[in-house]
């Protein structure tokens, strides 16, 4: 059932680059990751790609498929037409390190950014009592494989290297929204902070980054827009923020 | 070269950024020393995120009979009793402890109605005991810890100014060597994935937290990673690796289509209620139960089936049987020409729980099926079969303290370390080892550290390392490293697999000798920067001392048990249970010696129904009633 599938991959480093054409051997069932690995192995021993569980889990195998954010490993073979040429590229919103690979160390430097879970100071290990109604809107945020596809996507940063300053990306609001909707997390103000310091005022919504999503999280709806709203809310109006001021209860949101 | 070197100073160096070592990086921050977590990865990928069942932990939050003697019991009877007896005694008594703490680091574990930790069923546990979120718990665990680590060094930014002073992560590095010095670890040498420039670890502790070894067979549900660089490393060091026959093929992975072959089926989807058929639509698994599991395991549908509904009065499923068990099992059916065309058999939820039911506790098991097979398991059966998951033997280690026996300031915690699971380890019981030891390791290392006095690494040291890293680029007209990689698969995957017989073990030990020849000559095109194939050359000769490791212990162990199952002498042997294998590294071969299994103290002997140990134990043994 081996068809003969049209490659065209993206060799090159940081300074220097172009595509290159090869043939290569596809199996029923098989996915991109597949033949990249047959591509390795019999015909460019140094072809550099990132992967690791190959099941969807890990979030490593991030590259542009025909121009789209994809996970190597879940995307089939069989989903492209016969004759086509599959064109690989690396992830664009960060700088390329060799061939398919990217330096994505932009975003371990904005997870740094983001103040970190804050328990209850009088909580004691196994004392703690959630309901599931109320852990599930975290849970959909923690469903995150940190494949940094919606920050590529994300056209705040894609094509504008001076937004990264200033603009945490998608990834980065769900793991604020995750965090604001924990049902013991102590840490006031997150919402705020997503505006003022992590660049919330930037996204305009689009949604290309729940599109892009592989586990399907409703990265706009369910994190963004949310956090979005509220901070609206207390911004501008007068009484909540006359309230807040008088009895400096600035984290109540 | 070495002007130029790449060179670090930690107190302890954590090789391994999974469950074990970023719990083990926690412990000896927390005591205030520096460390390096390093990883070939990227941060946050290791192979942990793949566990999906959960945690195993005696919380009794769903039934408060449990408690960790039930679960020493369990994990004791689950390993045959080949377990290191204080290593299963430590992991039952801390299990909840860690996965209470994980909460307090943020994590959300799915809720039980009165808002505790909900815990599910698991093949094996007497008791509802794995804390799990869906089918992603090992996401949850690694993520977790991966923030922990994120908020000490967000601490120690604040403290210190530096973000990096005291836990630095070391991402898509590879190390080659574990350093000594005057007898003793003095650091580890490795090199960047990325660029191939070589650096140097100076520290008095290393820590192993590298997981399994997978990669060696053909079928795997393991990653890249799980090529046993951390027991080569170990035997390379001068440690020792404790019964490496022991090796758990997962009884379910998918076996089709072929790119996603060996990938791992939950067992929570048998948990859950999902039921084994073969191609004659038999529920096969009741005619599996072998003598000593007949009082706890069902033997007929409809008593199984009450099971899932009332536990108390009803026995369990057969297809929650250890899963040591249930691989062989459908082994027999399909060799018995009751298996799909594939060569599997029928995993069914379908007609088991309404559609909305199964996305709800099984979304990743859904997703994945119905990308890479096509196959909505709300509506239809599932293809499994047998896949290599985990090694029950490692690194031999001191239970307390997780030191690596023979190497002064070496330790290995998580897949890595031998003894915890015995023959066979219980699902559930992988995460809340790496948690337990995780922790136990990184005391211990700390111990050892604060007890010590400085060991600098000697430039000889640095020299031997250096030459093994260029090597490969030097030689020419050698064979691909990829070929060679398959032909090691193929060799375990049918010579020391599932099924073993003397004949085949003996040809594997040649076969693989002779693999290990033609690999040292082995060549690499390109240049270091990203080169896979480089990468794979260090790859392949830790694979090759783990399979010769595996194929020495096979073939002496005269028995079957667990993980290891002899063709030629297929029944259990009281007398083998009190043998361990011992393998050891002389810098040409692999060379294995037995060794006596410690028994357990008597307070330990006494949890047991004493017609329980006679099923597993000598008379003498039985006669003795613990070892004081």
């Amino acid at each position: 059932m081996a068809r003969k599938l049209k490659l065209r991959i993206w060799r090159g480093n940081s300074t220097d680059g172009g595509l290159q054409d090869v043939v290569v051997d596809a199996n029923e069932g098989e996915v991109v990751l597949d033949v990249i690995h047959r591509v390795q192995a019999d015909q460019m021993n140094d072809l550099a790609v990132r992967w690791n569980c190959k099941a969807g889990k890990c979030g490593s195998c991030s590259m542009e498929i025909n121009g789209k954010p994809r996970l190597a490993c879940m995307t089939r073979v069989a989903s492209f037409e016969e004759d086509e040429t599959i064109t690989l590229t690396p992830l664009r919103a960060f700088p390329v390190i060799k061939d398919l690979v990217t330096d994505v160390s932009f975003n371990y430097k904005k997870a740094m950014e983001i103040p970190a879970y804050e328990a209850p100071a009088e909580l004691k290990a196994g004392e703690a009592r959630m309901a599931q109604v109320d852990v599930e809107r975290s849970q959909e945020f923690r469903k995150c494989i940190e494949c940094f596809l919606c920050q590529d996507t994300c056209h705040v940063i894609r094509d504008h290297e001076e937004n990264k300053k200033s603009f945490a990306g998608p990834r980065f609001f769900i793991r604020i929204a995750e965090l604001d909707m924990h049902p013991l997390d102590m840490l006031r103000n997150r919402k705020q902070k997503a505006q003022e310091e992590h660049g919330l005022g930037m996204c305009n919504i689009t949604k290309c980054c729940t599109e892009v999503c592989p586990e399907h999280i409703r990265i706009t709806d369910n994190a963004i827009i949310p956090m979005k709203e509220r901070v609206v809310d207390v911004k501008y109006d007068p009484a909540r923020w006359l309230g807040s001021k008088i009895r400096k209860r600035d984290g109540i949101l | 070269m070495s002007n130029s070197l790449e060179r670090y100073k930690y107190d302890i160096v954590v090789i391994g950024a999974g469950g074990a070592g970023l719990r083990a990086a926690v412990e000896a921050r927390e005591a205030g020393l520096r460390v390096a977590i390093i990883c070939k990865s990227l941060f946050g990928k290791a192979h942990t995120v793949m566990a999906e069942g959960g945690v195993a932990a005696s919380m009794g939050n769903v039934n408060d009979s449990d408690n960790w003697m039930v679960h020493f019991r369990d994990t004791m009877r689950g390993g045959k009793f080949l377990n290191h007896y204080r290593m299963a005694e430590l992991h039952a008594k801390e299990a909840p402890e860690r996965v209470w703490e994980l909460e307090m680091w943020g994590a959300l574990f799915d809720r039980t109605k009165e808002g505790k930790i909900s815990q599910r069923n698991f093949g094996g546990h007497e008791y509802p005991r794995l804390a799990h979120v869906g089918d992603r718990t090992g996401l949850e665990l690694i993520r977790t810890m991966q923030q922990r680590i994120v908020a000490l060094q967000q601490k120690d930014a604040r403290d210190h100014g530096d973000a990096e002073s005291f836990i630095k992560v070391f991402a898509e590095l590879t190390v080659t060597d574990i350093l000594k010095d005057n007898g003793k670890v003095s650091g580890a040498y490795g090199y960047w994935r990325e660029s191939g420039k070589e650096v140097l670890f100076e520290a008095p502790a290393v820590i192993l937290a590298t997981g399994g070894v997978g990669k060696t067979f053909k079928i795997t549900s393991n990653s890249w990673e799980g090529t046993g660089d951390g027991h080569a490393l170990a035997l390379k060091a001068g440690g020792n690796l404790v019964d490496m026959e022991f090796l758990q093929f997962h009884p379910t992975g998918m076996v089709w289509p072929p790119s996603v072959r060996g990938l791992l089926v939950t067992e929570s989807v048998r948990g859950d209620g999902g039921v084994l058929t073969n191609t004659d639509g038999i529920r096969f698994m009741f005619n599996y139960i072998p003598d000593v599991f007949k009082d706890k395991y069902a033997d007929n549908e409809a008593e199984a089936d009450r099971w899932y509904t009332d536990q108390a009065n009803n026995r369990r499923p057969p297809e929650l049987l250890p899963r040591d068990e249930v691989a062989r099992a459908i082994n027999s059916e399909v060799k018995a020409g009751r298996g799909t065309e594939h060569g599997g058999v029928f995993l069914d939820v379908s007609k088991r729980l309404p559609a909305d039911v199964i996305k709800k506790k099984l979304p990743s098991m859904w997703h994945q099926f119905y990308e890479l097979a096509g196959v909505d398991i709300t509506k239809e059966a599932m293809e499994v079969g047998p896949t290599c998951h985990y090694v029950m033997g490692g690194v031999e280690v001191d239970p307390d303290s997780a030191a690596a026996v023979g190497v002064p300031g070496l330790f290995a915690a998580g897949e890595v370390a031998g003894g915890m699971h015995g023959s066979n380890r219980l699902g559930g019981n992988s995460l809340s080892d790496l948690l337990v030891f995780g922790r136990r390791a990184g005391i211990g290392a700390v111990d050892y550290v604060k007890g010590g006095a400085a060991n600098p690494v000697s430039e000889t040291s640095i020299h031997t390392a250096q030459e093994k890293i260029e090597k490969p680029f030097k030689q020419e007209g050698g064979e691909n490293p990829y070929a060679l990689h398959q032909e090691l698969q193929e060799v375990a995957h049918n010579l020391i697999g599932i099924i073993r017989t003397k004949s085949e073990i003996e040809e594997a030990i040649s076969k693989i000798a002779q693999i290990r020849q033609r690999a040292a000559n082995v060549t690499v095109g390109g240049e270091r920067l990203f080169n896979p194939g480089f990468h794979l050359i260090f790859d392949l000769d830790n694979m090759l001392l783990v399979a010769e490791s595996t194929a020495k212990s096979a073939l002496l162990r005269e028995e079957s048990r667990g993980g290891h199952t002899r063709d030629d002498f297929p029944g259990m042997n009281a007398t083998w249970r009190q043998v361990n294998h011992i393998s050891s590294f002389d810098g040409n071969q692999v060379n294995v010696k037995q060794q006596s299994l410690p028994s357990m103290p008597k307070e330990l002997f006494d949890l047991f129904d004493i017609h329980e140990l006679e099923k597993y134990m000598t008379s003498e043994e039985i006669a003795k009633g613990g070892s004081n």
